[in-house]
């Protein structure tokens, strides 16, 4: 028999649902006996359970979207698009973010412990995609007794969940809000995470995943992978905007391998910073799966033949024209196939040179668009 | 905008939907912040879809609800499937395409009836300052001087009405504006229809059948099927 607990953590800061006896079935057909989700919840489920957003986070994302963030003391890392009166409004709607599956913020991934009890998953932690992301997500909110979601709402690698909810639960969501994501992992995407996984694999306190029990860490790996994944977070042009050749806390170079300019300065700190609150292992899971998400061939089809139950769903699709990791052509192959099928898409392009991070960042655009589509949308609907 | 430019288009809007059957799925090129479609979805019924190229006005009708694709329309037409939509509406915009032989056609693919509206570039209003001054006219339906013009393909009605006979594009319905507002059936026959036409909204398709084509009398045929419909 199955069962799902749900529990408080109050030094976490973030509530747990627990699934025992679940067996959670992943596409690579190994299985989840039993697993656990972190997340939160910020505003109140209405009465009827018609304002509930899920928001699905990016690849070093987590549970904590808005408010603070235990790990880091910080604020939560959309703390500028969701709270109270704040684009994504608390006042009006309730907000629901997990930390994904192979995630290290709580949820089940290679840094907990396994089955036994005894061990530390690391590299014997099965494989998880994108779309098992999602059927977790899905438990959830069974446990949460939600039957329909208002919007699910991601960017990046939350875009990729969120395009999963309406292909794999079209009928539990009434619209989809996908922000600087595609329908597949670009070759170019892969390349690039493939290098970070590289560089963690190759440190040596990696010791084949299984570091926790050689009470090592792979720190600079992980940072390196940091690192090259930052720049592509970034534009050339906010980059140079930001950084340019400008010196770090120097007058003259140094004819050395020191930070001598601002930018490597800027990068190393990253990468230590990163390490502090992110699971090398986890990194190696969730890039692998983004590069498994691929729907190129199959989106069409299963809109047009196998699944008709979204004809009520309404998409936006939002990117940047600087971003060049997930670029506008590649959300626009979503839009042309929507609109091909004759779907309820918007679709909008941001000029903006803050590349992929823009979605994180301040874009009064991308507020407006999202405040107005959420909020129209619910009073077209109910009011 | 002055306010009769604006009275203008509010009057243009009211005959598109006039135009338009209740409950019909609608596509608005150049939809700006989507006040047609939004006036349609109210008052008709309509399910409505619009292209606007400007990120700001897009924006705009995104944020009140209404599905809206912010891109090219010249681009992006070739996306929608064959008559995907009732009608298809380019309003006061056929005069700024690079292709407008071509954007008439995408027209009526991917909608069975197109909606399209220019201002008449024959108005006497017109002829006389050309006439007169020797200088390109600017009037209140073309405020734009010659170099910051959105406009780049001047044409009268009859140019139009002459286009659609080459493109074997049914006029199923024509309705002309004065400069001052006053609203009339526009009749082919009716020499005087292109001097006082200040705006013109057409109702378009396509013929159910394919002409005959015989080689020499090509324009005949083509002549008379339009008297036909």
């Amino acid at each position: 028999m199955s069962n799902i607990e749900l529990i408080d953590d109050n030094n976490l800061k973030c509530r747990f649902a627990i699934f025992k006896n679940a067996n959670l079935k992943l596409a690579s057909g190994e299985v989840l006996k039993n697993f656990k989700l972190a997340f939160n919840t910020f505003g109140t489920l209405n009465e009827n359970k018609s304002n509930a957003i899920l928001i699905c986070h990016a690849l070093t994302g987590d549970q904590y979207v808005t408010g603070n963030n235990p790990i880091t003391g910080k604020d939560g890392w959309w703390a500028r698009m969701v709270g109270p009166d704040k684009p994504i409004d608390t006042n009006k709607f309730f907000v629901i973010c997990s930390n994904v599956l192979g995630g290290c913020a709580g949820s089940t991934g290679p840094k907990e412990k396994n089955d036994s009890g005894q061990d530390i998953y690391g590299a014997d932690f099965p494989s998880v995609t994108i779309q098992d992301m999602v059927n977790a997500q899905s438990k959830l909110l069974d446990a949460l007794k939600i039957d329909q979601l208002c919007s699910v709402v991601g960017g990046s690698m939350g875009a990729m969940q969120a395009l999963q909810w309406s292909i794999d639960f079209p009928d539990k969501i009434k619209s989809v809000i996908h922000i600087a994501g595609a329908l597949k992992h670009s070759a170019q995407n892969i390349a690039f995470h493939e290098v970070g996984r590289q560089a963690i694999m190759n440190d040596l306190n990696w010791h084949k995943g299984n570091y926790a029990s050689n009470n090592s860490i792979p720190e600079r790996g992980l940072a390196v992978a940091r690192m090259i994944a930052h720049i592509t977070y970034l534009s050339e042009d906010a980059m140079h905007r930001k950084f340019g050749r400008r010196l770090q806390s120097r007058d003259i170079i140094s004819f050395g391998f020191d930070a001598d300019f601002q930018i490597e300065s800027y990068l190393r700190h990253q990468g230590r910073s990163f390490v502090e609150r992110f699971d090398a292992n986890s990194y190696l899971y969730l890039t692998r799966a983004m590069d498994y998400f691929d729907h190129s061939e199959s989106f069409k089809k299963t809109l047009e033949f196998i699944n008709n139950s979204n004809e009520h769903l309404k998409y936006l699709v939002i990117s940047f024209t600087s971003d060049w990791l997930f670029p506008t052509r590649e959300n626009k192959e979503i839009v042309e196939i929507l609109n091909s099928l004759s779907k309820n898409v918007s679709f909008l392009e941001i000029e903006t040179d803050k590349g992929h991070d823009s979605f994180l960042l301040d874009e009064p655009d991308l507020d407006f668009a999202i405040k107005g589509f959420l909020e129209s949308n619910y009073r077209n609907e109910y009011e | 905008m002055s306010m009769n430019k604006i009275q203008s288009i509010r009057k243009d809007w009211n005959l598109i939907e006039s135009l338009i059957r209740d409950n019909s799925r609608v596509l608005d090129i150049g939809c700006g912040e989507g006040d047609l479609i939004q006036q349609l979805e109210k008052n008709i019924s309509a399910k409505v879809h619009g292209i606007e190229k400007n990120q700001e006005l897009a924006l705009k009708a995104i944020a009140r609800g209404l599905s809206v694709t912010h891109g090219d329309a010249e681009k992006d037409l070739s996306q929608y499937s064959n008559q995907s939509f009732d009608y298809v509406i380019l309003s006061q915009t056929l005069q700024a395409m690079v292709e407008p032989k071509k954007i008439l056609s995408e027209l009526l693919r991917v909608g069975s009836k197109a909606i399209v509206s220019f201002p008449n570039f024959g108005h006497w209003k017109i002829r006389l300052q050309l006439l007169l001054k020797g200088k390109m006219p600017i009037t209140e339906g073309l405020p734009y001087s010659w170099y910051d013009t959105p406009n780049i393909h001047f044409f009268t009605l009859k140019d139009f009405q002459n286009l659609c006979n080459e493109m074997n594009i049914v006029i199923e319905n024509s309705i002309g504006l004065t400069s001052k507002g006053k609203q009339f059936p526009i009749d082919s026959s009716l020499l005087s229809a292109n001097i006082i036409t200040s705006e013109a909204i057409f109702l378009l398709s396509y013929k159910d059948f394919e002409p005959i084509k015989i080689k020499l009398s090509n324009k005949i045929f083509a002549k008379n099927s339009a008297i036909v419909n």
